[in-house]
């Protein structure tokens, strides 16, 4: 029988290690995929993915079953990358205005843009992935908060009830912010959007 | 109903969480009014164009870090743990009780238990001094004295005056 992340957590809490590989092994990826899109670096998401689990760990002694696990592990994950997004943001005023000119790389790190490095058939690459850029960049230009509730509603499928908990607002207020997250996307995809509506 | 009040019950009809009355309501205003009608289809639209975001596995090492992580953490055990999971205290400490139990049956308080011949001996010795208290305490003329005078403040004051 599979056991549920309650049951799993709570042997955790007893001392079982097994139980702590096993909920690793059930939230590594929607966890790491989660952040990825919050952060747009993959080191960063692995390295904030870590520290989710690691205070999940440290939080074993004292871990009540008083809400879903779920809700629990992302709103971790989300208190986690909304920091991390601020410092980032605070980072980049700090830089020098010298600095080259950047661009975003595939994964999403920012580097250097370097004539030289380009690949021959970057433009074939380009072509194919222009609708993901294009929705990557939708989604990066959202609201920090509008971005967390999309990624929860849309690739997680939390209730509304769970993303309010994790975002700390009221299930109205979530709604509210999923339409204009909704909305804001509409206008930032309108030639994909009409396409898709057109078929 | 207005289509302001109708927007915000689109994602939810869009993901089926709308209650049967609420999706009913949705559905007989978008037969009615096709900007809204647009509006759940582009809706709809980005919907699916989130969903060709490709999902990415975490790296090999990923496991291996936690699992470091989680190594390096502290063992934090309460004040009665140690002595719960340790045999070997909790013998030191059994054998502590029991050395404590002999030594307290062994040297019992108080003085040392006589045998009835040295009472009787020692009472013998005794009974001059208790004879001598007797007499003492019944002797006609030491009652015959007058109490002893006691000094008060007025004498005391005058004395000083004089």
């Amino acid at each position: 029988m599979v056991r549920t992340d309650v049951q799993l957590m709570l042997d955790v809490k007893s001392g079982d290690e097994a139980s702590f590989a096993l909920l690793l092994h059930r939230y590594r990826t929607p966890l790491v995929n989660f952040l990825y899109r919050m952060v747009r670096n993959r080191e960063q998401a692995e390295d904030l993915a870590q520290e989710v689990f690691l205070r999940v760990y440290r939080a074993r002694a004292d871990y009540v079953p008083s809400a879903k696990f779920t809700t629990w592990l992302f709103r971790i994950a989300t208190n986690l990358a909304l920091n991390s997004i601020r410092d980032n943001r605070y980072q980049k005023l700090e830089d020098s205005i010298d600095s080259p000119a950047r661009i975003d790389s595939e994964d999403g790190d920012d580097r250097p843009l370097d004539v030289a490095e380009q690949h021959p058939n970057i433009e074939q690459h380009l072509v194919e992935d222009v609708r993901v850029k294009m929705i990557r960049h939708a989604i990066d230009k959202l609201p920090e908060k509008q971005r967390a509730a999309v990624l929860l509603h849309k690739y997680e499928e939390l209730d509304y009830a769970e993303i309010a908990k994790i975002l700390n607002c009221s299930e109205s207020a979530l709604k509210s912010l999923l339409f204009r997250a909704y909305e804001a996307l509409r206008v930032e995809l309108a030639p994909l959007v009409a396409h898709q509506v057109r078929q | 109903m207005r289509c302001e009040k109708m927007e915000s019950r689109f994602l939810g009809y869009l993901d089926g969480r709308l209650k049967e009355s609420e999706r009913l309501e949705v559905e007989k205003h978008l037969a009615n009014c096709s900007p809204c009608r647009l509006r759940v289809n582009e809706f709809r639209a980005v919907s699916g164009l989130l969903d060709e975001l490709p999902v990415i596995e975490p790296s090999e090492a990923f496991n291996a870090r936690v699992h470091a992580l989680v190594v390096a953490e502290p063992v934090k055990q309460s004040w009665w743990a140690w002595l719960h999971f340790s045999p070997r205290i909790a013998l030191v400490a059994s054998m502590l009780l029991i050395a404590a139990l002999w030594m307290g049956y062994e040297r019992p308080v108080g003085p040392p238990p006589m045998d009835m011949a040295q009472a009787d001996a020692q009472m013998m010795q005794d009974l001059p001094v208790l004879e001598d208290h007797d007499v003492l305490t019944n002797f006609e003329p030491l009652k015959e004295l007058p109490p002893p005078v006691q000094q008060t403040d007025d004498d005391s004051d005058s004395q000083q005056h004089m």
